[in-house]
């Protein structure tokens, strides 16, 4: 155990922590400014805002100070390791730094996107001088929306920090940004012709700490104090990026990632960046429906609860193994136990079969280069298989069936017109069903889908249960290392719509509304699997499902 | 003082000094088979004992940077020699490369047996094409010689010097720089620790030393530790940190003198003695204004400080930053040190690598602030902003990774501090130097 003065303060370092100044000193809650400096990327210290005094008490008690200012990404933390931030020193440095950054910057944050989430706006406001002793012309710089597909520079706030030249050489690999000119002429650019278009571009908006790089899909669009967030998981690929929600009056605007060391690290990619806009989608299925010999008979949600409800008894009431039902891998866990639960209740026999598992090409490693090599340790992920939740949901169904049925086996007992009811979910946005699939449950009595978007089983559907996407459920997801995280509401779906819990809950006749906390509990009760999922750890970083945790009632 | 005899430069004048058929007639090579039979630490303690400074500019003790390097190391150790000479009226060596390259050659044979490397790329600076034909035709002989190649001269030991061009830029003379440079990327000085010796060239230990340095190796080698130390100043007694200032030094006079030379003399040779015995006194008849003791970033010496001797200690004691590479520049009483300082802040604000904030934006911020003086808008205040600007970049308040900026700050301090009434009188006057605002808006 390393032992750090910080201002004064003793910080303990585990044995296995290496930190350096910044980390030690945050541990405590002392931030110490920083701009070039990033977790996950290399240290340049170059920007020199993280500048502080650092010294080492000597065993006899004595603390002898470097004369110098150093760098605090630079300097590791080390037993006995004495920094100091609050010197005066330390401030009239920050103050010069500052100013310098400030020299060439245009001040134009009345119309900057980062405006309210700037670092060079924050650590003026706290570090900085109130105004500029420039009494020159600001050098000028061309913007450069060529920059790639999805990200534009505006080049003169740049503060030429590097983090996205080294992002695009360390974390994507493909090295697309560099630095060109010399001195105070310098700016970030790409070799004409190689735009940033790489899976991974959108993280260098993220990574840029003012406002030069933004991304084109969020530009100008909303302030940023205006928007609320939530954090979430990205639902695009079973990697499960750990992801905050950005909305504002029921509209999302970006989503963005969420650090989650059990996680991802630091980025998410594009797919999933910008993989949202189905939500806001005018194909949405927004009318629930009960038809009747092709004609629609009820728009009432209740009423077609109910409906549905009383199909699937008779059904079941019909003879043996009648009833079946399609778990989509995109539902939650708590989704999937009410379903599978309240259908083991009223057809002990239920045939329960795991939705298709869309699976786009191979898993995708980064850092790769241009020709698609890899080039040293993988940071980042993206993996082929393009759902969020099937461990979660395959965890569910191990506990209400022997087995899980794969898609293609229920498809080919209901061809063979084994069933008289079946209850699909959906939720895939690309698409689940085709129409040879949707065939299958052409000559089944009552077919029950529940889904976001139309797919050809709807012709053959005798009730339609419109739910929600992943912004509007509350929930658990499983990514494929089978750590589990929370999804949390962020906007209500469009009327019409219910979310599939609350869809769910309802059709179980369950009482009152939705409790996703109590149900986790009773998950974990019923199935050892998932028996993590009631740890109050879930909140935060998500829990590992093979962590042994004590279920506590 | 006796004339000295010059040993750097006492081929430079002969005919055909730059063939290996001459150099060996001058008794070079001679005792090379001796040297690389030598136990590798021996040669270390010979040079470490004669007080060798490194000539590059920050004089660092050559042989005590030798042994910095990690013992039974087992993969490449690797040397740099740095001939990228940029620092504004510095040309020693690339009188040493041009005239007497086999003199160079030798001593990076001593150098690389000493430190056990059997890689060596000379970095030359891209505008010395003379040098590198020269440089390059003695390479090749010497490798037709079997002086360089595998096994040399049946001692077994292996070398091979790869002779790089840069492409021009001053950054590159700091030795990180010029290490990032050889590898290919852009020449931005790396953060220390670690430093080269312990992780270098293509992150192996690496030493890196400068073009006059390793002559001085061969002729320590040849004549002796004692030799080297009968030349120059010792240490300062009343200052234990001082190591001395030993062995001949090449002093490049430039500028406002009638006879720019560059004189090889022993270390502590006064500015006063250089510009009066060496290079003919300042030009037209007129008095020096100011002296730059060794390439610009060092500051200036006023007229009053002549007499300061120029050893690695003396400019230092008078307010410069050091002797750097020991590049005197004279500037006569007619000019105006605005315009100096303005040149000074020109060149180092074009050639900040970009890298770190106080000295990307403060030496552009400095060329600007000049201009607008230039121009007739300055103001007394903005003496002050220098000096402020000035005095937050560098390393040694530690804001910046390299010493550029302290070199951009030097002349700045210097000027203002010692010439402050030239600075009030031309702003006072509202005189224009340049009279074109749109100086303001040029790319320096």
């Amino acid at each position: 155990m390393a032992t750090v003065l910080v201002n004064g303060k003793e910080v303990e370092i585990g044995a296995s922590e290496r930190l350096n100044c910044i980390q030690a000193a945050a541990k405590v809650g002392v931030e110490i400014p920083a701009y070039c400096w990033h977790p996950e990327l290399s240290v340049v210290a170059s920007c020199r805002m993280c500048l502080v005094e650092v010294g080492d008490k000597k065993p006899d008690g004595t603390v002898a100070m470097q004369p110098k200012l150093v760098p605090g990404c630079q300097t590791p933390a080390k037993d006995g390791t004495v920094i100091i931030s609050d010197s005066q020193k330390v401030k009239d440095a920050r103050k010069a730094t500052l100013e310098y950054l400030l020299l060439n910057h245009p001040l134009d944050c009345p119309t900057c996107d980062q405006a309210g989430e700037c670092y060079l706006q924050d650590y003026s406001f706290n570090y900085g001088r109130g105004y500029s002793r420039l009494n020159e012309p600001k050098n000028i710089k061309p913007d450069k929306t060529y920059i790639g597909d999805q990200i534009t520079l505006f080049t003169d706030r740049c503060i030429m920090c590097t983090r996205c030249v080294r992002f695009t050489r360390e974390i994507s690999g493909s090295a697309e940004l560099q630095v060109v000119s010399r001195g105070s002429h310098e700016e970030i650019d790409i070799f004409p012709g190689y735009p940033v278009n790489n899976p991974l571009a959108g993280n260098v908006v993220d990574l840029c700490p003012v406002g030069a790089l933004c991304s084109k899909d969020f530009l100008y669009q909303q302030r940023v104090w205006w928007l609320k967030s939530a954090s979430s998981v990205c639902p695009g690929c079973s990697t499960g990026c750990s992801i905050t929600v950005d909305q504002n009056e029921e509209r999302i605007y970006r989503l963005h990632p969420r650090p989650n060391e059990k996680a991802q690290g630091h980025f998410m990619c594009d797919a999933g960046r910008f993989g949202w806009k189905y939500t806001h989608s005018d194909q949405r299925l927004v009318s629930p429906e009960t038809r009747t010999n092709g004609h629609v008979t009820s728009t009432d949600f209740d009423t077609v609860l109910n409906s549905a409800r009383a199909a699937l008894t008779k059904a079941a009431q019909g003879g043996k193994g009648k009833v079946a039902a399609v778990l989509s891998p995109w539902m939650t866990v708590e989704e999937a136990y009410l379903l599978s639960s309240f259908l083991k209740r009223i057809a002990a026999d239920v045939t329960l079969a795991i939705g298709p598992v869309r699976i786009e090409g191979q898993d995708e490693h980064f850092p790769k280069d241009i020709k698609g090599n890899i080039v040293g340790p993988v940071k980042f992920t993206i993996r082929a298989e393009k759902c969020p939740n099937r461990a979660g949901v395959e965890a569910v169904l191990s506990h209400f069936a022997d087995e899980v049925m794969p898609f293609e086996e229920l498809l080919r007992l209901s061809s063979a017109s084994q069933f008289r009811a079946v209850y699909l979910v959906g939720g895939d946005p690309e698409g689940w069903m085709t129409e040879i699939h949707a065939e299958a449950f052409s000559k089944v009595e009552t077919v029950i889908v529940q889904d976001i978007l139309p797919s050809p089983v709807l012709k053959h559907a005798t009730h339609v249960l419109p739910s929600g996407t992943f912004v509007e459920r509350e929930g658990v997801f499983v990514n494929h290392k089978g750590l589990a995280q929370l999804i949390h509401r962020s906007v209500r779906g469009p009327d019409g719509t219910r979310p599939d819990g609350r869809l769910l809950w309802d059709l179980a006749e369950r009482q009152g509304l939705i409790q996703t906390e109590a149900l986790r509990k009773e998950i974990a009760i019923l199935i050892p699997a998932l028996a993590a999922i009631a740890s109050p750890e879930l909140k935060g970083q998500g829990v590992l499902l093979n962590e042994a945790v004590p279920v506590t009632v | 003082m006796a004339k000295f005899e010059p040993v750097l430069f006492a081929r430079i004048n002969k005919p055909d000094s730059t063939s290996l058929a001459t150099y060996k007639a001058d008794g070079g090579y001679a005792r090379i088979k001796e040297f690389l039979s030598m136990a590798p630490g021996d040669v270390t303690n010979v040079v470490k004992d004669a007080g060798l400074r490194g000539r590059g500019g920050a004089g660092f003790p050559c042989g005590l940077k030798w042994t910095f390097l990690p013992k039974d190391h087992p993969g490449p150790i690797y040397l740099c020699i740095n001939a990228d000479e940029s620092e504004p009226g510095t040309f020693n060596n690339r009188i040493l490369m041009e005239k007497d390259p086999h003199q160079l050659i030798e001593g990076i044979l001593i150098a690389c047996h000493a430190i056990r490397s059997s890689n060596a790329y000379l970095y030359l600076r891209y505008e010395y094409g003379r040098s590198y034909r020269v440089l390059d035709a003695a390479i090749r002989e010497c490798y037709a010689a079997g002086l360089l190649g595998k096994n040399i001269l049946g001692t077994g030991f292996n070398l091979d010097i790869v002779l790089h061009r840069g492409a021009g830029a001053y950054i590159c003379g700091e030795e990180t720089g010029l290490i990032e440079s050889l590898e290919g990327k852009r020449a931005w000085p790396r953060i220390k620790p670690p430093f080269p010796a312990i992780e270098g060239l293509f992150r192996k230990p690496t030493i890196v030393n400068n073009v006059e340095t390793l002559c001085c190796v061969t002729q320590i080698l040849y004549r002796g530790g004692a030799w080297f130390k009968s030349i120059g100043v010792p240490p300062d007694p009343n200052n234990p940190r001082d190591p001395g200032s030993y062995g001949p030094k090449l002093y490049c006079v430039s500028g406002h003198v009638n006879k720019p030379c560059c004189v090889e003399l022993p270390l502590g040779v006064t500015a006063r003695e250089l510009i009066e015995e060496h290079a003919g006194g300042v030009w037209k008849g007129r008095k020096a204004k100011a002296v730059v003791p060794g390439g610009i970033s060092m500051g200036f010496l006023s007229d009053k400080e002549l007499d300061t001797k120029l050893d690695f200690a003396g400019p230092g004691k008078v307010g410069c930053l050091g002797l750097g590479t020991a590049a005197v520049v004279v500037i006569d009483d007619q000019t105006s040190m605005v315009d100096v300082l303005f040149n000074c802040c020109r060149f180092m604000s074009h050639e900040s690598c970009g890298q770190c904030t106080p000295c990307r934006e403060g030496t552009a911020w400095m060329t600007k602030i000049l201009t607008r003086i230039r121009i007739g808008q300055g103001r007394l205040e903005d003496l002050d902003l220098l000096m402020e600007v000035a005095g937050s970049m560098g390393i040694i308040p530690g804001t910046t990774i390299c010493g550029l900026s302290d070199g951009a700050a030097w002349p700045v301090k210097n000027a203002i501090s010692k010439f402050r009434g030239d600075f009030e009188e031309y702003i006072n006057s509202k005189r224009a130097t340049e009279t074109s605002a749109q100086k303001l808006m040029e790319v320096h």
